[in-house]
């Protein structure tokens, strides 16, 4: 899946021990994708290799980080992937959406390769329909922010600290039965799916 | 819309759901639902199956291996109706080209036709060689192929090639309400060209390049 823009052939998995993988849902509002946009762009990311998928559709454009007509031709693809080693961070960008039955491939290939390069850790930025939030919602931070176990035990104190709010999980089945509950994001894309798994 | 970074955007909605999958969730998959899913996708695929066929003199090709591949040094794709007209109408004709193949797909928008003596108004993808240089190649593909079968068409048609000093060109076409520009679509010269090049593309460049945030998708990005 991964291919290293260093002609290392798809073989090759980049090393990335003990990274950050930053990557976006394509989710409501493309938010995750235009965050991740403002990330490379501020960061002046370096590309190091590119997705070989057939889950997403298939584009192509020239550099869209283009600083001065001599970057400005390089070619950009639909799953690219960029990192700051002083960060240790790495990056995955995704612009353009998941084709029909191809969300849990993707998925699982995803995170086999996060396991194969050895990234410490995944922070997946996401949205969900504004319109979905009950009365409690409505006030404070439309923020929210969700751990797994690991990381619950790693960072889960520095969001008390920071005080942000986890996602509230919400009924099952409302209004038959309100003790069942569980994790809701609509129009999240592949954010409940990659949480889970 | 406040995108500038270029997007691929699937009217109506931006959310990224698939309501197939939003159907399974909390639905732990036993072997036999497994079972079930494969035998349903085989039913619901093998329709939208992309078969490509052969028909060089030197015999019809099953399996591709190393020493089956064809070689070409050149392959020239027009993609859409416009494009594959330009090539009918200033390249193509019965004396210099040979067909030595074809796609056969099935979608929700098109069926290919099944002869090779199409008209400009049938779905076809036709692949034709240079009699006089057999390994400049031109294909045609009029059809479109949906989302799901790009990645297919490009396995199988570029899995019978020899990649090595392999020159591609992507001949195809957009409408012009589609291109994000500041200037004012009066003073557009339209129809115009502009191009993409990757960058072990080292010959001129006749027209101006694309610019951000203008993109391409489908089988010419593919």
């Amino acid at each position: 899946m991964f291919v290293s823009c260093d002609h290392g052939g798809p073989s090759a998995t980049s090393d990335f021990k003990g990274f950050t993988l930053l990557m976006p849902a394509v989710s409501v509002g493309n938010v995750g994708q235009l965050a991740i946009d403002l990330v490379i762009s501020t960061l002046d990311m370096t590309k190091v290799g590119y997705f070989y998928t057939d889950c997403l559709v298939p584009m192509v454009g020239n550099n869209p980080y283009a600083t001065a007509e001599e970057n400005s031709v390089e070619l950009s693809i639909n799953a690219e992937v960029y990192s700051l080693p002083s960060k240790k961070l790495v990056v995955l960008q995704i612009r353009s959406p998941f084709i029909k039955n191809k969300y849990r491939p993707f998925c699982q290939t995803l995170l086999s390769w996060v396991k194969s390069s050895k990234c410490a850790r995944v922070v997946l930025l996401s949205s969900s329909h504004a319109y979905q939030r009950d009365d409690e919602q409505l006030l404070g931070t439309p923020l929210r922010y969700l751990l797994t176990p690991d990381l619950e035990n790693a960072v889960g104190g520095l969001m008390q600290e920071l005080n942000w709010k986890e996602m509230e999980k919400v009924a099952a089945y409302p209004g038959i039965n309100d003790t069942e509950k569980v994790l809701h994001i609509p129009g999240g894309g592949i954010t409940k799916r990659l949480f889970t798994e | 819309m406040a995108t500038f970074f270029g997007e691929v955007v699937v009217a109506p909605s931006r959310a990224g759901v698939d309501d197939e999958e939003s159907a399974e969730e909390g639905w732990e998959e036993t072997p036999e639902d497994r079972d079930i899913r494969r035998e349903l996708e085989k039913k619901r695929y093998r329709p939208r199956e992309v078969d490509v066929r052969w028909t060089l003199k030197s015999g019809m090709r099953t399996e591709s291996s190393a020493d089956e591949l064809f070689v070409c040094s050149k392959l020239i794709l027009a993609i859409g109706h416009n494009a594959a007209a330009f090539l009918s109408s200033f390249i193509l004709d019965s004396v210099c080209w040979e067909v030595v193949g074809a796609v056969k797909l099935w979608n929700e928008w098109c069926r290919t036709s099944s002869t090779t003596n199409v008209l400009p108004t049938d779905s076809f993808c036709l692949f034709y060689r240079l009699i006089s240089d057999p390994t400049v190649w031109l294909c045609q593909c009029s059809c479109y192929v949906a989302e799901d079968q790009q990645f297919q068409w490009l396995e199988k048609v570029f899995g019978c090639m020899q990649k090595e000093g392999l020159q591609v060109t992507i001949l195809s076409t957009c409408p012009v309400a589609d291109y994000k520009t500041q200037e004012s679509t009066l003073t557009l010269p339209s129809p115009f060209l502009k191009a993409l090049k990757t960058k072990e593309f080292k010959e001129q460049v006749c027209c101006p390049l694309l610019e951000q945030p203008n993109i391409v998708r489908d089988l010419p990005a593919a």
